[in-house]
């Protein structure tokens, strides 16, 4: 068996981190059965990737990229982004909501004079 | 239906002008109902409000001009008024163009929006000029609806538009959403002359011109 090298260990580690995350998240109720799979099939990718890094060479060379590292960079902004803009559209609904909020209570406390 | 006619003014620390802006508005609608939603200010606003107006609506936290002028509406949804006009506290609209606007709803119109660029518009910097010109152009390509100021915050409301109008937006960017509105609901929209005064403290006040940006974002986001 080959001995890992220092930089797969530590990625390793960094998957098995964060696997154990999103599963204690969809245990405590705020992870949904989908997101879970979505993550834990990401992660999955991740862990074929580190054993077996001359693999994503040929992966990449069939949608035309050279380089498996390249391939596994390119998916990771584009994966970033998308997480990115799923942040911001929860913030956004997270203000709206905030905003409901205070107008009711704003309508609820109205001060008149004449009306 | 008899005529209850509210002016809605959103006011973010306004303070120093609010009291001459409403007592502006008394002088030419007596009648109507002041509204003045103080969006969560931190300079006294609101006591000068409870001073001057007819009804103060008080959000805790500030949550912007979009969830200010959504709240004025609901506030006269719920009180049944049959028009209402939102007017800006920072002293750069003249009260003398409301009569005009409620004439326009009262001719059948649902939203009658204030153009400063069919008015007048005295001391508007060249940048804010070709700002408000992409804001136009950028209103157009996303609800389909052309207008000579879409950021113009003087506004006049039917009833129907009363009730059935609702905005998304917190901020700055509701002014671009009302068109969206307008085109949903197939509300009937006309644009009238009104007369602008630019002063150091509402340029200092209004939409700055790096805004553009973010509103634009925001709208993406809205799509």
């Amino acid at each position: 068996m080959t001995l890992l090298l220092p930089i797969q260990l530590g990625l390793l580690l960094f998957i098995v981190f964060a696997a154990t995350r999103a599963i204690a998240r969809f245990r405590g109720g705020s992870l949904h059965l989908g997101s879970l799979a979505f993550w834990l099939c990401v992660w999955a990718a991740a862990t074929l990737a580190v054993f077996f890094p001359n693999e994503t060479t040929s992966i990449a060379q069939m949608v035309g990229i050279s380089r498996g590292v390249d391939v596994i960079v390119y998916s990771s902004i584009a994966l970033l982004f998308y997480l990115v803009f799923r942040a911001y559209i929860y913030i956004e609904d997270l203000r709206t909501q905030i905003s409901t909020l205070i107008r009711e209570l704003a309508l609820r406390d109205v001060k008149k004079k004449r009306a | 239906m008899a005529e209850k006619i509210a002016v809605i003014i959103p006011a973010f620390n306004e303070a120093p002008v609010l009291q001459d802006t409403v007592a502006s508005v008394r002088r030419v609608s007596p009648t109507a109902t002041i509204v003045v939603v103080d969006d969560g200010s931190t300079d006294g606003t609101q006591t000068v409000a409870y001073a001057c107006a007819d009804v103060v609506l008080s959000h805790r936290k500030n949550c912007g001009l979009g969830a200010a002028i959504m709240t004025g509406l609901e506030y006269a949804k719920r009180e049944g008024y049959t028009s209402c006009i939102t007017f800006d506290a920072d002293g750069q609209h003249d009260a003398a163009d409301i009569p005009h606007a409620l004439q326009k709803i009262t001719d059948g119109y649902d939203v009658v929006v204030g153009s400063r660029f069919r008015g007048s518009h005295s001391g508007m910097p060249r940048t804010r000029r070709f700002v408000l010109l992409a804001g136009n152009i950028v209103t157009f390509l996303f609800f389909g609806v052309w207008t000579s100021d879409s950021q113009s915050g003087f506004r006049a409301f039917s009833r129907r538009a009363i009730e059935t109008i609702y905005l998304k937006s917190n901020r700055m960017e509701v002014s671009s959403e009302l068109y969206g509105e307008i085109h949903r609901l197939h509300l009937k929209y006309t644009e009238i002359p009104i007369h602008i005064r630019y002063t150091k403290y509402s340029l200092g006040k209004g939409q700055r011109n790096a805004n553009g940006l973010k509103i634009l974002l925001k709208l993406l986001y809205r799509l």
